[in-house]
């Protein structure tokens, strides 16, 4: 049976609505931006890495909820992971998101609340632009994201 | 209708129309949408179409099928006998004085771009100046931010209020011996603000400067008579008149479009074609390179046989009635903000919900079978001027109900529920 609280599960009605690592990094090591333009969606990320490793990671910016909550999700799962760990999950996340294929709740965790998201195609771009801001950012790019 | 409910039975004594009859027409609305009945409220986005625009197409492709102006047979001579009718149902449904008036393109869009370019392009000069609305799409911006780049000309704005509605006395004040140009959509399709295009008309023509009116969301609302309103240009796309995808209408006056070029060029819109040198077709046809949208325009054709034998007049108050319920029970809604309040607007309700993203209300409506539209309506300046990112949109049409209003609300009721 259709339900829409399939794709707005508690998990992410609660990071919409208290967003964690929400705010603005003074001393980030890398800062970038993503940007919906279809939706409005914009986001900075703000990242420090430490010895190939997040250290600290936050954000701001507005969105619709899926957007918000997968930022904040994200930025709580790369706390203190290494870059290769950011990489890999990165590419799980996307696979959650855009495929039917089987994933591992226990390694993505409260990510995993995202994925009624890949029955709405209109609303996967809403999910992954934090996840696209910060997979350029760790490769070093520095022009603002795109999706579209 | 015999509906028992006595507040239902004083909304129908206002307005005889029979939606029900009309809902008939129309194919589409019989569905269900993640098991609820469809209810469509995204009609300033495209409208759907009724069977007698459907079966007309189908007739063309099955009985008709053949190009036009090039063949002497049988079916060659049908097809453009038909398709020159329609550009007479146009020329009548725009109160044109000749059908050499009646361009068709693909839609708005190209003919914005069309008169940009080949009226813009050949008479601008880097001193001019061109008037446009913070109200207007995007195609009617951005066609003349790329003539502005091309020919060095200013492009301004007139701004609006917090209504949504566009402040005349600013206008006063941008137009001069330097307008050359001023072009208005005649209805918003982000907000439903119907504009005071007459008067913006004159003042334009006191300056000297000639006027487009894009009239997309205008013409499935209002009878537009291009002769009374004495506009130079005014545009409009079949699909949000229950026509088809993929055709539009370009009106010009006769003079304006006899001095201008071509925009593209091919065949049909030539008299001769040597190695060196061509003439060009007369109107329409010089302005119509290559094989048209004949489909189209035969089944645009039917679209305005259609609103015509339905009476736009009546149609437009059953909307009107609509948007009045719509309004009231939209007010009643707590943290619900109606985005464009002009005392004079089409039936087009864009809200925000408190704390709900206009893309998670788009999403949880459609879960209860209600499509309405959400995001910048390709209105970015709008947005900007009211400093929100988007807006939801419901936007009716005439086979819409009072009942689907209900569901509307009550779907909105669920967005906050979601959300608690
Ligand atoms: C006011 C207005 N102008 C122009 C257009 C462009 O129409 P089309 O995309 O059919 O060319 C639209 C369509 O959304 C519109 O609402």
């Amino acid at each position: 049976m259709f339900d829409i609280k399939d794709l707005y599960q508690e998990v992410i009605v609660d990071h919409n609505r208290s967003p964690r690592n929400f705010g603005k990094m003074e001393d980030a090591d890398t800062t970038l931006e993503g940007f919906n333009p279809l939706c409005g969606d914009k986001l900075t990320l703000y990242i420090k890495t430490d010895d190939n490793k997040i250290s600290d990671i936050s954000f701001d910016g507005s969105g619709c909820a899926i957007s918000v909550a997968s930022a904040s999700l994200m930025t709580d799962a790369m706390k203190g992971i290494s870059l290769d760990e950011a990489e890999t999950l990165f590419n799980e996340f996307h696979n959650l998101v855009t495929t039917d294929d089987d994933y591992d709740v226990d390694r993505l965790g409260k990510l995993a609340a995202l994925a009624g998201v890949k029955d709405y195609p209109a609303r996967v771009k809403c999910a992954s632009l934090c996840w696209h801001t910060l997979h350029s950012a760790l490769q070093g790019e520095s022009t603002p994201v795109r999706t579209e | 209708m015999n509906n028992p409910d006595p507040a239902n039975n004083l909304f129908n004594n206002t307005s005889d129309f029979d939606v029900e009859k009309v809902r008939a027409d129309f194919p589409i609305l019989e569905q269900q949408v993640h098991g609820k009945p469809l209810v469509y409220l995204d009609n300033a986005a495209t409208a759907q179409k009724p069977k007698q625009v459907i079966e007309v197409l189908d007739t063309y492709y099955r009985e008709t099928n053949s190009n036009i102006h090039r063949g002497v047979h049988s079916l060659s001579e049908k097809a453009t006998a038909e398709y020159e009718a329609a550009r007479n149902k146009v020329k009548e449904f725009v109160n044109a004085a000749s059908t050499k008036e009646i361009v068709f393109v693909r839609g708005a869009t190209e003919a914005i771009n069309l008169v940009a370019q080949s009226f813009g392009r050949n008479t601008l000069m880097a001193d001019d100046e061109i008037i446009i609305t913070e109200l207007e799409h995007h195609s009617n911006i951005v066609p003349w931010q790329i003539l502005s780049e091309q020919t060095g000309a200013t492009l301004k704005f007139i701004p609006i209020n917090d209504a949504g509605e566009l402040m005349l006395e600013e206008y006063e004040k941008l137009l001069n011996n330097k307008t050359r140009i001023v072009a208005v959509g005649h209805i918003s399709n982000a907000l439903g603000t119907i504009n005071p295009i007459k008067t913006i008309i004159d003042k334009a023509h006191a300056v000297g400067a000639k006027v487009l009116v894009d009239g997309a969301q205008a013409v499935p609302h209002t009878k537009v008579d291009v002769t009374e309103l004495d506009c130079d240009f005014y545009v409009f796309s079949g699909h949000k008149l229950f026509g088809p995808t993929g055709i539009g209408v370009l009106y010009g006056k006769e003079a304006l479009l006899e001095s201008m070029p071509p925009y593209q060029g091919g065949g049909d819109m030539i008299q001769m074609v040597s190695m060196k040198k061509s003439t060009y077709n007369s109107l329409p046809y010089k302005f119509e390179a290559g094989t048209p949208h004949i489909a189209g325009v035969i089944g645009l054709g039917a679209a305005i046989d259609y609103v015509d034998e339905l009476g736009l007049d009546s149609a437009a108050q059953y909307e009107h009635e609509l948007l009045v319920y719509a309004n009231e029970q939209a007010s009643l809604v707590s943290g619900l903000n109606l985005v464009g309040t002009a005392k004079n607007k089409t039936s087009i309700l864009s809200f925000t919900l408190d704390g709900i993203h206009p893309h998670d209300i788009g999403t949880i409506l459609d879960g209860e079978g209600v499509a309405i539209r959400a995001g910048h309506h390709c209105a970015m300046p709008v947005m900007e001027r009211f400093n929100i990112p988007a807006t939801a949109r419901a936007s009716f049409a005439f086979y819409n109900t009072r009942e689907e209003i209900d569901a509307l609300i009550k779907a909105i009721d669920k967005c906050k529920k979601v959300f608690n």
